[in-house]
C-alpha cells in the first residue's frame, strides 16, 4: 500500500491528499486573481499574498479537526480557505461587498469566520498570538478539547507579544501550536539582519517549549510535524513551536518593488514549489494520475472564476449598515 | 463618603463591594474568571482579590505572569471564544501596555468581522492620583479609552455604584474598561448584600440644586459634593450629576440639568487638555441646552504635567475642593 509508505498522520486518507492538492490550487489561484484585480485597480486599499506559502496553510490545517481554532494573520488568504473557508466570501470581501465574511468592513486584513474555528486575520503583527493563548485557555477552562493553531510570520516572533504569549501558553500548558510561517522577510527586513538566530523555532527553548524547523514546501514534513504538535496539545501536554521555512513569490504587499532581494534567490524558491511537489510524491505514490491532477486544478480555477462572479454580482453594502456592529 | 442612599444599612467598603460583585458572579456563572498579576494569595496590588483564590481556587483565579500584552490578549481570546473574563491591571497606566489587544484588537472584533463574534470583558484596573506614586502609577487616562469606538468605559464614584456597575459589566457582551479610583477603595457606604445591576448609560444625580450643573466623576464626585455642601451655606445650590459611565454617556440627564440651572462646570482630575470634559461641554454647547446657559461653559481638569512625587505638587496637579468653589462661585456671578 503506496498511502502507507508516505507514513502519513492516520486522519489523512487518500481523497483528503486529493482534497488537499486541489486546496492548494485555490489558495494560488485566488491569490493570483486578487494580485491581477489589484494591478487593474478592481480591488483597493491593500492586500498581502501567499502564494509559494500554500503548504504551509494546507498542510498544518489539514490535521485538524473541525472543532479546532486557527488565528491567522495578514497574509491570511490561504488559512481561511484551508479552514474551511467559503471562497465566495472571501472574494466579496475584497470587493467591499455586502455578501463578504465581514459584510465589506473589514476587507483582506480582517477576514474572519468564528463559526468555522477561524478567528481571523489580523492587521498588527504578532496581534493575534495571544488571543490564541486566550482561546487555548477557553478550550481548557470549558474542557472543549479542541486544539488553536496560531500562525504568525518572521516578524512577529520580535514582537514582545510572541514572547509574552508564549510563555504564558507554556507556564498554563494550554493547547495551542505556534506556528511560524519563516518567509525569510518582514516587509523588507530578511530574518538575517534582524535576529542573531539560525532558527526561529530554537526561541522555543526559552519558553521550555519543543521547537522544530519543518521544510515549508513539503507537505509531508509539515502534516506530520504539525500532527505530533497538536496530539500533544490536545493530550494536555502543552504548546509547542513549529517553524516553517517558506518564502512568498510575491511582494510584501501591493506597492513593493521587492528591491531587497535578488531574482536568483526568487527562481531558488520557486523551484521548490509545494504544489509541485506534492503532486509529483502524490503520482509516484500512484494517488493521483495526470489527469486527475489536472482536473483537480481545473476545479480549483473555476471555483474561484465562480468566485468573482458572485463578488462582482454582490450588492455594495448600505451606508446604512455604517454604524451598525460597533457594540454587540 | 458615602452618598446613595438605600434601603440596606450594611455598610462595606467600595473594595469590598468589587469583591463581592465578582466573587457572587463567579459563584453563578462558571464562565466568569479573573486573571491578573499578584491577584492569587497575595489579593492584588490593592487587595481587592484577597480571599478569592481561596474560595475559586488557581483555575479562576489565574496569577500571570507580569505580561500585559499577553494577558490582555488572553483575556480578548478567551471572550471571543465563550468565556467572560475579568482582567485586573495592577494600575490603569499599564494599559499603555496592553493598548494594542484593548484598542485594536477587544473594540474592533465584532465590526471588523462583520457582525459576527462577540468580546465579554472587564478590563478593571485602579485609576487617579493622590497616593505619592507619582507619575506612571497616577494618571486617568479615560478618555484614551473612550476615544476608541466599540469600548465601553465606567468610572464608578461609590461602593453602591461600583458594585452595581460591575455587574451591569460583567453581563455586558462588550469589552469594558472599569477604572477604580484608588482613593475610594476605602470609602464606605450602604451596599446590599444581593446582586443588583447598575445600567451603563445612566448618570446619578448626587445632588439636586437649582443654580448651577457641577458634573464630576471619579473621586472628583466628593470633592464636588464637598463643595455643593460648603456652598450651600453661602445660598448658592449646586446640582452634581455623576456621569456613572463616559461611555455610553447619559447626555439626557445632563441636558436636562443645564436646561433648569442654565450654567455648566465639568471637573474631572484627567487632564484637562483632550479630557472627557470637553466633550461634555461641546455635547452641551451642540444641544438644545445651549440657549438655556447663562454663563460660559467651565472645565476643570488636571494640569498638563506628569503627576509629580512630592504631595504639595502633586495636590497642586489637580482641581481641589477651593477650586470647585471659585469655579462655581465665578460662574452664578456671571450675568
Amino acid at each position: 500500500m503506496m498511502l502507507k509508505s508516505l507514513n502519513l498522520p492516520t486522519s489523512i486518507t487518500q481523497e483528503k491528499l486529493k482534497d488537499l492538492y486541489k486546496e492548494m490550487w485555490l489558495i494560488r489561484y485566488f491569490d493570483e486573481k486578487v494580485d491581477q484585480f489589484f494591478a487593474k485597480g478592481l480591488i483597493h486599499g491593500t492586500t498581502h499574498l501567499c502564494v509559494g506559502q500554500e503548504a504551509s496553510a494546507a498542510g498544518s490545517i489539514a490535521v485538524l479537526e473541525s472543532r479546532d481554532k486557527i488565528v491567522s494573520t495578514h497574509r491570511g488568504h490561504g488559512h481561511c480557505i484551508s479552514k474551511e473557508g467559503d471562497v465566495n466570501k472571501m472574494m466579496a470581501e475584497l470587493f467591499g461587498r455586502e455578501t463578504g465574511y465581514c459584510k465589506g468592513k473589514g476587507g483582506s486584513m480582517h477576514i474572519a469566520d468564528v463559526e468555522k474555528g477561524n478567528l481571523g486575520a489580523n492587521g498588527i503583527v504578532g496581534g493575534g498570538i495571544p488571543l490564541a493563548v486566550g482561546a487555548a485557555l477557553t478550550s481548557k477552562m470549558k474542557k472543549e478539547n479542541y486544539v488553536v493553531l496560531c500562525f504568525f510570520g518572521d516578524g512577529a516572533s520580535n514582537e514582545g507579544s510572541f514572547h509574552e504569549a508564549v510563555n504564558l501558553a507554556a507556564i498554563w500548558d494550554l493547547p495551542v501550536v505556534f506556528i511560524c510561517e519563516n518567509n525569510q522577510y518582514g516587509m523588507s527586513g530578511p530574518v538575517k539582519d534582524m535576529m542573531r538566530i539560525e532558527n526561529i523555532a530554537d526561541r522555543a527553548g526559552s519558553y521550555g517549549i519543543p521547537g522544530k524547523v519543518v521544510d515549508g514546501c513539503d507537505m509531508f514534513d509539515i502534516m506530520n510535524t504539525v500532527d505530533e504538535a497538536v496530539q500533544r496539545a490536545r493530550s494536555g501536554q502543552g504548546p509547542s513551536l513549529i517553524e516553517m521555512k517558506t518564502y512568498r513569490w510575491k511582494g510584501h504587499s501591493k506597492s513593493d518593488a521587492k528591491k531587497y532581494r535578488t531574482r536568483e534567490e526568487e527562481n531558488e524558491w520557486r523551484a521548490k514549489d509545494g504544489i509541485k511537489r506534492f503532486k509529483e510524491t502524490l503520482m509516484e505514490a500512484g494517488i493521483l494520475t495526470e489527469e486527475e491532477a489536472k482536473a483537480l486544478q481545473e476545479q480549483a480555477k473555476q471555483a474561484i472564476e465562480a468566485a468573482v462572479k458572485f463578488a462582482e454580482a454582490s450588492p455594495e453594502p448600505s451606508i446604512d449598515t455604517l454604524e451598525e456592529d460597533v457594540y454587540a | 463618603m458615602t452618598t446613595t442612599s438605600t434601603k440596606t444599612n450594611r455598610e462595606i467598603t467600595y473594595l469590598e463591594a468589587v469583591r463581592e460583585a465578582m466573587s457572587q458572579e463567579m459563584r453563578q456563572n462558571d464562565d466568569v474568571f479573573i486573571l491578573g498579576e499578584d491577584i492569587g494569595v497575595y489579593g492584588g496590588a490593592f487587595g481587592v482579590t484577597r480571599g478569592m483564590i481561596e474560595e475559586f481556587g488557581p483555575e479562576r483565579v489565574r496569577n500571570t505572569p507580569i505580561s500585559e500584552a499577553a494577558i490582555s490578549g488572553a483575556a480578548v481570546g478567551a471572550a471571543l471564544t465563550g468565556m467572560r473574563p475579568i482582567l485586573e491591571l495592577q494600575f490603569s497606566d499599564f494599559i499603555t501596555i496592553a493598548m494594542d489587544q484593548m484598542v485594536n484588537q477587544a473594540a474592533k472584533t465584532r465590526y471588523m468581522f462583520g457582525g459576527k463574534g462577540k468580546v465579554p470583558m472587564v478590563l478593571r484596573t485602579p485609576s487617579g492620583s493622590g497616593t505619592g506614586a507619582a507619575a506612571q502609577h497616577s494618571q486617568s487616562l479615560e478618555a484614551w479609552m473612550a476615544h476608541i469606538p466599540g469600548l465601553k468605559v465606567v468610572q464608578p464614584s461609590t461602593a453602591y455604584d461600583v458594585k452595581g456597575l460591575l455587574k451591569a459589566a460583567m453581563d455586558d457582551d462588550n469589552p469594558v474598561i472599569f477604572y477604580e479610583h484608588k482613593l475610594l477603595y476605602k470609602t464606605s457606604g450602604h451596599v446590599p448584600e444581593e446582586q443588583y445591576s447598575i445600567p451603563l448609560g445612566k448618570a446619578d444625580v448626587k445632588r439636586e440644586g437649582t443654580d448651577v450643573t457641577l458634573v464630576a466623576t471619579a473621586m472628583m464626585v466628593h470633592k464636588a459634593l464637598e463643595a455643593a455642601a460648603e456652598l450651600e451655606k453661602e445660598g448658592i445650590s449646586v446640582e452634581v450629576i455623576d456621569p456613572r459611565t463616559i461611555v455610553p454617556l447619559d447626555e439626557e440627564t445632563i441636558i436636562e440639568s443645564v436646561k433648569k440651572t442654565g450654567r455648566l462646570i465639568v471637573a474631572h482630575e484627567a487632564v484637562k487638555r483632550g479630557g472627557i470634559g470637553g466633550e461634555i461641554a461641546s455635547m452641551i454647547a451642540e444641544s438644545e441646552a445651549f440657549d438655556y446657559l447663562d454663563a460660559p461653559i467651565k472645565r476643570l481638569g488636571g494640569l498638563a504635567v506628569p503627576i509629580p512625587y512630592n504631595p504639595a505638587l502633586e495636590k497642586a496637579a489637580t482641581p481641589q475642593i477651593p477650586d470647585i468653589i471659585a469655579a462655581v462661585k465665578e460662574t452664578v456671578k456671571y450675568k
